[in-house]
């Protein structure tokens, strides 16, 4: 069986990975959700079926050229912590992450391609990509389809489309999502009116992990919801032009702060670079919430020198999973806050203080 | 007054939501407003789960006629629609066909699909049958003066014709 841990990029990596406007989306996906003729939906399947259609699955995914060289592993042979890493990752959901014995997953070595096998349907396949790149996940994730079209039998309705278990997914099966760093709009206080009117438009906004999570670190993801009666370009140009409008409200909310509340703008900067850089305990949700305010005084020119990288970095690595993956000992949700801290401490020792007048910001990416 | 999810508890919390013209109504005990997240001061939008899961299970029964529908293929049945929200098996779309149509237009922009097909779905004969079809169900249209129903069949109907003429890369 193949180490998952030696398999995915380093943090230091992926944190590098860049994209357009990635200064506000940190990244694009789009999923198709696939299900094979002939079988049950994995919710109502027995043990045995899943196994089967597994089976069946995960070959031909493999063969795809885009899969060369990909780590396949059966649910059930992953442990508790390498689930948890894909999910910190954005690799997996949470609810594959809870599956067991008839799962599976194929993820290719650039982590762009994400299969899920018997997650809610037999297939849930993703593009990834950094910063603002729904056409081209689109694009790749279609392709992807179409090859492996060739080697399953797809269910498939020409009046209701893709067939999936759950009807919310009907037609195209598509889920067209960005995951949007938006500290100037939470700030501005103006987060709320701005989810009314992307809801307004038939599009979800959820929190960091999805359906039902928590917006930590302010971090956002803005989905379509309806899959049957729209082509699939028509929803990932409505999504763009929504994505658009929402980056520059969050641009003009971050100058309108530094021109009227800048003391409040520098203060939340300040406190949040003071604690990170100087505390011997902290949480994972807290690092979040800090390392957001860092991020966006490394966008407003206020810690020259760093780069968001390290921010992003920091964000990965400092988060349960990936920082027990660190340590061999078992450790405590205590020990955990201890080492986070310290690793934080240790990663900031060369960031100097905030500027108390910021330089021009940097506005190209 | 019930709540809608646990059906145990009475209904203290209650939801409307609108989206697009369509209006939906949650009623929810404290607790499961908790759990679903809908106490949640970002204003987060309901879970697309939580909305059309529910109304989907009633207008299944209703179109039952009190008879319980079961899927000949999978086992599954309307009572387990309702628990889960999800279907059993490709085939019981067939089979609950009727009580999802409502369901499906309260959910999406239409109730046709309109995107890509796998490629063996989309033999030239099919695409002329279809055609065929939709320029009948477009001549009924503007006959009833059902003018929105005319202007989504006008698009399908662009749609089908461009993909017969370009069948790779279509939908892009």
């Amino acid at each position: 069986m193949r180490d998952l841990h030696s398999f995915l990029s380093p943090p230091a990596e992926t944190a590098q990975r860049h994209g357009p406007h990635d200064r506000i989306v940190m990244s694009s996906r789009v999923r198709l959700a696939r299900n094979i003729k002939d079988a049950a939906f994995p919710g109502w399947a027995k043990k045995t079926e899943r196994v089967k259609t597994l089976e069946t699955i995960r070959p031909a995914v493999e063969s795809l050229p885009e899969m060369k060289d990909s780590f396949s592993e059966a649910m059930d042979n992953l442990g508790a912590l390498d689930r948890q890493m894909l999910v910190e990752r954005h690799l997996i959901s949470r609810e594959h992450a809870a599956k067991s014995a008839g799962s599976g997953l194929v993820l290719n070595r650039e982590e762009t391609f994400s299969v899920m096998i018997n997650e809610e349907d037999h297939l849930r396949m993703q593009a990834l990509r950094p910063g603002l790149q729904i056409k081209q996940a689109w694009a790749a994730i279609d392709d992807f389809d179409s090859a492996l079209e060739k080697k399953l039998d797809y269910a498939f309705d020409s009046e209701l489309g893709y067939l999936t278990a759950c009807p919310t997914n009907l037609g195209t099966g598509i889920r067209v999502s960005a995951m949007l760093h938006l500290p100037g709009l939470v700030l501005g206080e103006q987060i709320n009116p701005i989810i009314q009117s992307v809801n307004k438009l038939g599009l979800a906004v959820r929190g960091l992990y999805g359906e039902g999570t928590e917006a930590l670190g302010n971090v956002f993801q803005v989905s379509n919801q309806m899959t049957l009666g729209e082509n699939e370009a028509m929803i990932v140009e409505r999504l763009e032009k929504v994505l658009a409008q929402i980056i520059e409200h969050e641009e003009n909310a971050r100058q309108t702060l530094l021109e009227k509340k800048p003391k409040t703008v520098y203060n939340h900067i300040g406190r949040a670079y003071g604690i990170l850089a100087n505390a011997h305990s902290i949480s994972s949700k807290e690092t979040m919430n800090l390392l957001s305010l860092l991020r966006l005084g490394v966008d407003l020119g206020l810690f020259p020198g760093a780069e968001r990288a390290l921010v992003d970095e920091l964000f990965l690595i400092t988060q349960p999973a990936h920082l027990q993956k660190q340590f061999s000992d078992k450790l405590s949700a205590e020990d955990r806050d201890l080492m986070r801290a310290d690793m934080v401490r240790e990663r900031l020792k060369n960031v100097s203080r905030p500027l108390v007048k910021p330089r021009p910001p940097n506005t190209t990416n | 007054m019930q709540c809608s999810i646990c059906k145990e508890k009475p209904a203290t919390v209650h939801l409307t939501q609108i989206v697009g013209d369509k209006m939906q109504k949650l009623d929810l005990c404290e607790d499961c407003a908790k759990t679903k997240g809908v106490n949640d001061p970002a204003g987060f939008a309901l879970g697309a789960d939580l909305m059309f899961g529910l109304g989907a299970a009633q207008e299944i029964e209703q179109a039952g006629g009190g008879v319980e529908l079961k899927c000949s293929r999978c086992g599954f049945t309307q009572a387990d629609f309702k628990k889960s929200g999800r279907l059993g098996c490709p085939e019981c779309y067939k089979t609950f066909s009727e009580g999802l149509g409502g369901l499906l237009k309260t959910m999406h922009k239409g109730t046709r699909h309109t995107g890509k097909a796998p490629e063996t779905m989309r033999s030239s004969t099919e695409d002329a049958d279809r055609l065929k079809i939709l320029q009948k169900k477009l001549e009924k249209a503007i006959e009833s003066e059902n003018f929105e129903e005319a202007a989504q069949l006008r698009d399908e109907i662009k749609q089908v014709t461009e993909r017969s003429l370009a069948p790779k890369n279509l939908a892009r």
